[in-house]
């Protein structure tokens, strides 16, 4: 059984926020959504979970689907372990192997020197953390994660990351948001939106081999088709054209994503 | 400084509905709290008894509204419709010679009442008076019962509106709903520690009440009781609706104001029903601090018992239902929005 949407569109009034969205993911598997401010992300999530109504499309997901919101989800009054207490109880897990569950969850987040500190008094690391412990906790099928990474400094977002491949290696599905590009390719399976519209979606791999033209790296802007990368400029040619002053790169995946925004905006 | 000021300007003019309680709130609390602040009585519901009933009920000033004349009934009789609060005075027609009742659980009343027969009494020197209930007319005996009314609507409606718009904001909404809740679950779970907080409240504000400011307490606990756990319901209901309109805390409180204030100056706690505007008074019946302020009042100054109080606890009782009710529709319908064709 795969989780995900089928062609879900929702709408906000006369304002699309996602227009035949599909997400398809198995068991074991992440799927990263990546998209700017706007582009859908969080609607997306909102609408796997079952928050948002949807003007059509369906969406499968397992009765066990978890979900961390993009504000973390923690309740800042409550302490870690009161938290995780908490969920635990929601779930109706039994005492004995929430006891265990929680106690391992701490370790492993490292977040058991903290387990009686208040949620407002968590770093924002420490609080993702403790919102992605909270979300595995019951071990879901489906784990729903909005922007989990957003605002954290390289050493979070490493040992999030690590916590986030544990539970994959545990045979959940993860759908995770991000904004971050270079985040979208630790996923088994990406989707670019951009105004509620899919400009791309795959494994990272068929994603890049599926780029029309081709792309070529210049030491100056070479027109409208041109985008700054790392201490050069990246130059695509959609007719794969060469390129006067370019030499031919290979594109990854934020190179792909740009392309396909370029030919959303033409078409 | 203009650019500080021209930012002010813009953010007061973004949020358009504070700006509206800014400027349309206070015309309107003016003029409702303008016919309704009076202290001047016009007139008090009165009963006149006994054999002489209707001698004296042609006697009896303007001030006094006539509601009844029965010649059948007795002192006891028009004693227990005061005890209802069904009539303020009560005049006994009797051959012991005329009395006067007055309830003394309506302050304003039964100063005018007292003042209307003490001049009576220079043309009717047998007259005898009596202030029932509360015969020194001890403002704290009156205030009281209300104010414990005021706590429930303070905690119940405020407090509790801004929880819930709490959760909301801190994004934890969302993790209630997702989890495997019942929208009621998380319903009651919310309101609950508000129900028994707000409860504990009322106990201690009368306990200080009888203890410290000498307010009697005559009639049995039940009536009261009930009449505060319907109230706070409706409370409590209040407070979850104006959290489901609000998006954000300060919203909630501004809301939450608008509808303590008209209790706290309608209901009649301050001012007497009667002494208000036909129009105004008729908010003051909508209100459920009206109702709750009877029963207090009934309870513990005048020594009702649940048959003297059933008017104003059903319509607690209808109040909170239909408030309660919209309260748990509006958030389950918040809580979980989705109606989509999902697979399992």
């Amino acid at each position: 059984m795969t989780w995900g949407t089928d062609r879900v569109t929702v709408a906000y009034g006369s304002t699309t926020a996602l227009q035949e969205v599909s997400v398809d993911l198995q068991p074991g598997q992440i799927a990263m959504v990546v998209g700017g401010d706007g582009a859908g992300k969080t609607t997306l999530c909102r609408t796997v979970v079952g928050l948002e109504e949807i003007a059509a499309g369906a969406v499968r997901r397992p009765p066990r689907t978890c979900f961390q919101p993009e504000t973390s989800g923690v309740w800042a009054d409550l302490t870690v372990l009161e938290n995780l207490q908490f969920v635990a109880g929601g779930y109706q897990l039994p005492p004995e192997h929430s006891r265990a569950r929680i106690g391992e969850l701490l370790e492993v987040t490292g977040l058991a020197s903290a387990a009686d500190r208040l949620g407002r008094q968590l770093s924002g690391g420490m609080r993702q953390k403790l919102g992605v412990a909270m979300a595995v906790l019951s071990e879901p099928d489906l784990l729903v994660l909005d922007e989990p990474t957003t605002g954290l400094d390289p050493v979070s977002r490493l040992e999030l990351w690590s916590f986030i491949n544990r539970s994959a290696q545990e045979g959940r599905a993860l759908l995770i948001s991000t904004t971050y590009v270079d985040e979208a390719e630790r996923g088994d399976v990406v989707v670019a939106l951009d105004e509620g519209r899919v400009l791309a979606s795959g494994s990272v791999k068929s994603i890049i081999d599926s780029m029309p033209g081709r792309l070529f790296a210049a030491s100056e802007s070479l027109g409208a088709r041109s985008w700054h990368r790392g201490d050069g400029w990246r130059v695509w040619s959609p007719d794969g054209v060469d390129m006067p002053g370019a030499t031919p790169a290979h594109p990854d995946l934020a190179d792909v994503v740009i392309v396909a925004a370029l030919l959303s905006e033409t078409s | 400084m203009l650019a500080m000021i021209r930012k002010e300007f813009r953010q007061v003019t973004r949020d358009r509905r504070t700006l509206a309680m800014l400027i349309v709130m206070p015309v309107v609390l003016l003029l409702v709290f303008g016919y309704a602040a009076s202290f001047d009585v016009d007139e008090i519901p009165t009963v006149v008894v006994g054999p002489q009933a209707d001698q004296a009920a042609e006697r009896l000033p303007d001030l006094f509204a006539v509601e009844s004349v029965d010649p059948d009934e007795t002192a006891g009789d028009a004693e227990q419709v005061l005890v209802a609060g069904d009539a303020h005075v009560a005049v006994v027609a009797d051959s012991t010679g005329p009395t006067v009742l007055i309830d003394g659980a309506e302050l304003f009343m039964a100063q005018a009442a007292l003042q209307a027969t003490t001049a009576m009494q220079a043309q009717v020197p047998n007259l005898s008076v009596e202030v029932l209930f509360n015969p020194d007319l001890d403002t704290s005996a009156v205030l009281v019962p209300g104010l414990a009314g005021l706590i429930i609507v303070f905690v119940g409606t405020l407090v509790t509106s801004m929880s819930v718009v709490r959760e909301r904001e801190a994004g934890t909404m969302e993790q209630l709903a997702v989890m495997p809740f019942k929208p009621k679950d998380v319903f009651v779970g919310k309101i609950a520690p508000y129900f028994l907080i707000a409860s504990i409240d009322i106990v201690i504000v009368l306990l200080i009440g009888t203890l410290l400011f000498d307010v009697p307490f005559n009639g049995p606990v039940l009536p009261l009781a009930l009449g505060a756990v319907m109230f706070l319901f409706v409370a409590l209901g209040l407070g979850v609706l104006i959290s489901s309109v609000s998006e954000n805390q300060a919203q909630a409180i501004q809301l939450a104001l608008m509808t303590v204030l008209p209790q706290v100056m309608l209901s009649g706690i301050i001012f007497p029903l009667s002494s208000m505007a036909a129009g105004v008074r008729w908010i003051g019946y909508l209100l459920p601090l009206t109702y709750f302020n009877q029963v207090a009042k009934g309870v513990m100054i005048r020594g009702a018992g649940l048959g003297d109080l059933l008017v104003p606890i059903g319509l607690l009782v209808l109040l909170g239902s239909v408030i309660f009710g919209l309260a748990v529709v509006r958030f389950s319908g918040q809580l979980r929005p989705a109606r989509e064709k999902v697979t399992a």
